[in-house]
């Protein structure tokens, strides 16, 4: 047995695991991986192991909102209408873009251009607050019109006796695009911080995880919304 | 790195020399444990959580059975807890065994500690969110007994709507409490994924780890699968309670079938998210203690997974009498027989090692042994609650809950039981008093069956659960199951009493004290903060029992 000393510090006990002959250990190795690359592969694993449990998540809000417009199909058709189509094809094609740019960040990270990445992270951000400035205009017209959620709801139909199915269409929908709103303001928090840390150069193609992770949750919230958008404005 | 061999008889003490740095003693200080990254700290910390959690639930469970020793409910003279309690009780038990108990007993503190040990890793994948997931831990057990001194709740731990939703008392706290809870689960489950996945042993392809990490796996798959749906359920449950969202409450336009489905899509397979980790600890106990290789690995392996996937497709099977259509109702009772399989490839291979094995009747092995006796009860009765016909009769009895306790009691604190003192040697580095865990195994298997065998009799006869007063004619088989309580309680206590003593003396534990062939049994007892010395190489199968050749 050789006597292979264990306390070593982290990135010297990574250098010695690793092996192959590079000078210098990038500060982010942890100890208890043997290369760069497992750690990365690791990390992008446990990111999309998370996306599953988010698109969980949501599932059970489509399906109770797919049982609710089978039990009140004809509410939730004419519910639908109160929606204005234009706000939400904009949010999706604002959500479409910031996809595309969340890309390009990536890709500029991966490719060595800081400078790049920093822009492309700032038009993503700029793009979320778009996306919620156009929730709240939504959102505030609701509220004028008295179609507030559940208990509050004061809107149309409630007059049909008997009848919910108002108050549930505009329940689902102040909880799924509210869940999804808190979505994008989490994205925007971890946007903004993968934004300071490329502004720092923090990123190369040597080490550039946390953008990509991010990227991954920034599409899973735009690829939610692709299917928030038909359900609420298109259905017929 | 240096070739790893495999020790095939049991190290003596004194074979290695005793590393004066154990992950125990590196660092001392409070924040040295409150802020670790270390699994096997974090394994620890959370056995002692559980433990509480246990006791607690156990005394509420003490409790049950005292209420209910006569129909008058009187002790000396007074009624001991009236009906509005009782019903607070037996929710406070459930709440606190399923959630804070049982789900993360065996994954997050035997799991935590044992896995990547058996992975040859140092680690698990993601350390902190390891040490965030036992704060989430802490956070729901806090929010739960906050909920309990306020009040506690009497909607049963399943929080059936419409009544969880206009009842009086914290369910809103409480619900939050399960929510977190649930989080906890699924980054511990997330977690032990990407360890699998990436930081096997060099040389350990899937084939060649041990059960009980394919066990863990199935049961993380099943975390990260059937938790969020909870999630979301909970969600749903808080907003209608408190915002008058329509959706389970019939009078507001919901569906009140719609929750169970729901709440069953999720804790249907968390009952296997509770019984793999119990099956996982058996795969181990049963070969190192027959001293003979697995027989069936590769079916063992795959039971786990098809077991965690067949529990996402019969939870029907607890709206049998809830107004479910005929049709669903029975392609769910067709489906739930399909769990029989897997289980029963599992039992058979069991005892298909242990034949002509050369058995060692350490405590370990005794609670394996009464897990295939207990474990096997529980799954055959849960043969008659599939089946509809015998299903109408027996919902709602004691017939169910005396077949989920054995289930998870007789299934998975058995097998938990038994892994404890098959791992205590390795965790604390110290021997128990043998004799005492083998007298403890005998009390709890009589008490066990006393408390709970007894009840199938009580729920075939009719005694529904849940209630709080009984006919007269139950009487004889209710005392005999709060008698049998006593002397399961005095086991558990027995257990903790010797278990505790063992840490007052000087560590005394081989490395390797049962003859063991996984890895964990390969570094020193209490393992180094880093786990091993060198990084191990698999060379050999999991369980190979033959000789070492030396060339």
């Amino acid at each position: 047995m050789s006597t292979t000393p264990i306390d070593l510090p982290h990135g010297a006990q990574g250098a010695h695991d690793a092996g192959h002959g590079h000078g210098d250990v990038d500060p982010h190795f942890q100890h208890h991986f043997t290369t760069m690359e497992q750690q990365n592969d690791t990390a992008k694993i446990g990111m999309w192991l998370f996306l599953v449990t988010e698109i969980l998540l949501f599932g059970g809000l489509f399906v109770g909102f797919g049982l609710m417009q089978g039990r009140y199909p004809r509410e939730f058709v004419e519910a639908h209408t109160h929606l204005v189509r234009w706000q939400g094809s904009l949010n999706t094609i604002v959500l479409l873009f910031s996809s595309f740019t969340m890309v390009m960040a990536v890709d500029s990270a991966k490719k060595n251009k800081p400078s790049k990445t920093v822009w492309y992270l700032v038009i993503t951000i700029i793009c979320a607050f778009v996306f919620l400035f156009v929730k709240y205009l939504e959102y505030s017209h609701k509220f004028e019109e008295g179609w507030y959620p559940a208990k509050w709801y004061r809107g149309v139909g409630d007059a049909i006796p008997g009848s919910h199915g108002y108050a549930t269409f505009f329940a689902f929908y102040f909880m799924m695009t509210g869940l999804h709103g808190i979505h994008i303001v989490v994205g925007i928090g971890l946007l903004s911080w993968i934004l300071m840390r490329a502004r720092r150069g923090e990123f190369s193609s040597a080490y550039y995880t946390p953008v990509d992770l991010v990227g991954l949750y920034w599409h899973i919230v735009d690829m939610i919304w692709i299917y928030l958008f038909p359900l609420y404005y298109l259905i017929q | 790195m240096i070739e790893y061999q495999v020790q095939t008889m049991a190290a003596k003490v004194g074979d290695l020399p005793r590393p004066k740095k154990n992950y125990l003693n590196e660092t001392k200080g409070f924040w040295s444990w409150a802020g670790t990254l270390d699994h096997k700290r974090i394994g620890v910390m959370y056995l002692v959580g559980t433990m509480f959690a246990f006791l607690l639930g156990g005394c509420f469970a003490l409790l049950i059975r005292l209420t209910l020793l006569t129909p008058t409910h009187k002790l000396f003279g007074k009624v001991l807890i009236d009906a509005e309690t009782y019903n607070r009780v037996f929710t406070m038990h459930g709440i606190i065994m399923v959630f804070l108990f049982i789900i993360p007993s065996v994954p997050a503190a035997l799991g935590n500690f044992v896995m990547p040990l058996m992975l040859g890793a140092k680690d698990v994948a993601f350390p902190r969110l390891n040490l965030a997931s036992f704060y989430l831990w802490v956070t729901g057990a806090l929010m739960a007994i906050t909920a309990m001194v306020l009040g506690a709740v009497d909607t049963g731990w399943t929080f059936y709507t419409p009544y969880s939703t206009t009842t009086d008392g914290p369910v809103t706290l409480m619900t939050g409490a399960a929510f977190v809870l649930g989080f906890s689960s699924i980054f511990t489950g997330l977690n032990f994924i990407a360890t699998v996945h990436k930081l096997r042993a060099p040389g350990m392809g899937w084939f060649d780890m041990p059960l009980f990490v394919w066990g863990i796996y199935s049961t993380a798959l099943i975390q990260i699968l059937a938790t969020p749906v909870l999630g979301i359920t909970l969600v749903l449950l808080m907003l209608e309670r408190n915002f008058g969202i329509g959706i389970f409450d019939p009078r507001i336009g919901g569906d009140p079938v719609l929750f169970q489905h729901f709440f069953w899509f999720y804790s249907h397979p968390a009952v296997y998210i509770m019984i793999l980790p119990g099956m996982a600890i058996i795969s181990e106990l049963i070969p190192t203690f027959s001293h003979k290789t697995i027989f069936g690995y590769r079916a063992i392996a795959y039971s786990s997974v098809s077991l965690a996937l067949v529990s996402f497709i019969v939870w029907g099977h607890h709206m049998f009498v809830a107004g479910q259509s005929q049709l669903a109702t029975v392609v769910f009772s067709a489906l739930t027989f399909l769990v029989a399989i897997p289980s029963g490839v599992k039992v058979f291979n069991w005892l298909g090692t242990m034949y002509k094995g050369n058995i060692s009747l350490d405590t370990p092995m005794l609670y394996a042994i009464a897990f295939l006796i207990l474990f096997t009860i529980g799954g055959l009765t849960g043969i008659f609650l599939g089946t509809l016909s015998t299903d109408v009769h027996l919902t709602d009895t004691y017939f169910v809950v005396a077949h989920f306790h054995f289930v998870m009691m007789g299934g998975t604190v058995t097998a938990f039981l038994g892994g404890l003192h098959y791992w205590w040697p390795k965790m604390t580095g110290r021997m128990y008093a043998e004799k005492w865990g083998r007298v403890a195994c005998v009390m709890y298997t009589i008490g066990f069956n006393m408390t709970f065998l007894t009840q199938f009799f009580l729920g075939a006869k009719g005694m529904p659960r849940r209630y709080y007063n009984y006919l007269d004619q139950f009487q004889p088989l209710h005392a005999f199951s709060t008698v049998g309580s006593w002397v399961l309680g005095s086991s558990l206590f027995l257990t903790a009493a010797y278990l505790l003593a063992s840490l007052r003396k000087p560590a005394d534990a081989p490395d390797n004290p049962w003859g063991g062939t996984t890895l964990e049994w390969h570094c020193s007892s209490p393992p180094i903060t880093h786990n091993f010395e060198e990084q191990p190489v698999v060379e050999r199968e999991p369980y190979d029992y033959r000789p070492v050749k030396h060339a």
